[in-house]
């Protein structure tokens, strides 16, 4: 979708959260100099072509219990990694899944899945399901759990 | 952390409506007044419960574009990197992750050509090559995380 500068301004008004007040919608059209039915009408635009994938809340997985936020990476053979993605996506504990290039030597790995779990022992199943559906296309893996968030705020377009 | 607060956290998770009354509907849906959602959530960010709340915008679909990326950071000059490129706007994402790439991070800019221009800057302000790993395919992207 093509955005136009009015909705850059509404990105921009927004990018931060939405606003925490009864009416949100009117309140941005008042800070934009819009009506709130032009600003509902251009969120529903966005909504609908991709450019907002949801209007939701995005928790700090730590805090509510995800301690063990896993990146499975994965070396497997170029011909399958595609068809091999596919079925890894299809785990429902798979939240993402990517081709990525590898960087040779240091870096092998083409497949990328991300893990979240409670505790190391539901991580550590949930990898072991990875692994045994890649079977033996798989030259080589490793998990990056993550130790700490350092930013967390999403896409920011400039003011 | 109480039950209605799960409640909250997993029904906004899913999306939020566009509307007049957007929080009123919520909170109905939930069983709780428009004035409790509202302040509910307020705590929820203050303590960083959750993170943000508003819509997601996605940088591909307006134009722009999306790479992860990863540092192999010494670790006594950890902090001072992690604040070298927390300090771009271009950065959505920052982790620390157990690897010897140490420093994985989100850059979501809103012209494609932004996303070379900011690797560049951080390896001339960090002295580190950047690995820039730009998806070839992405098969799912779903996350929402029950309580």
């Amino acid at each position: 979708m093509q955005i136009d500068a009015i909705d850059r301004q509404i990105i921009h008004a927004t990018q931060a959260g939405l606003p925490l007040v009864a009416e949100p919608y009117q309140a941005i059209a008042e800070q934009l100099g819009l009506t709130a039915p032009e600003v509902m009408r251009r969120m529903v635009n966005m909504q609908e072509s991709g450019v907002i994938r949801r209007i939701a809340a995005v928790p700090n997985h730590y805090k509510i219990g995800y301690c063990y936020n896993g990146m499975t990476v994965w070396d497997v053979e170029d011909e399958h990694v595609h068809s091999l993605g596919q079925r890894v996506a299809e785990l429902p504990f798979v939240s993402h899944c990517y081709q990525r290039p590898r960087h040779l030597p240091d870096w092998p790995y083409n497949l990328f899945a991300m893990v979240h779990a409670k505790t190391e022992q539901d991580a550590e199943r949930q990898i072991a399901v990875i692994a045994e559906l890649l079977g033996d296309d798989v030259r080589r893996h490793a998990v990056l759990y993550s130790s700490k968030i350092l930013k967390k705020t999403g896409l920011r377009i400039a003011g | 952390m109480d039950d209605t607060d799960k409640l909250i956290i997993n029904v906004l998770q899913k999306g939020f409506p566009i509307c007049e009354s957007p929080y009123r509907q919520v909170a109905e849906q939930i069983g709780i007044t428009e004035d409790q959602l509202l302040s509910r959530l307020q705590t929820l960010l203050d303590d960083g419960v959750l993170s943000r709340f508003g819509p997601m915008y996605h940088a591909e679909q307006m134009g722009g574009a999306l790479t992860l990326a990863a540092l192999k950071v010494p670790e006594e000059r950890f902090e001072e990197v992690a604040e070298i490129v927390n300090g771009f706007p271009e950065v959505a994402h920052n982790y620390a992750r157990n690897h010897t790439l140490n420093m994985w991070f989100v850059l979501a800019t809103e012209r494609p050509e932004q996303v070379e221009s900011a690797i560049e800057q951080i390896e001339r302000q960090t002295g580190l090559p950047v690995y820039n790993m730009p998806k070839i395919r992405e098969y799912y992207v779903g996350l929402q995380l029950e309580v």
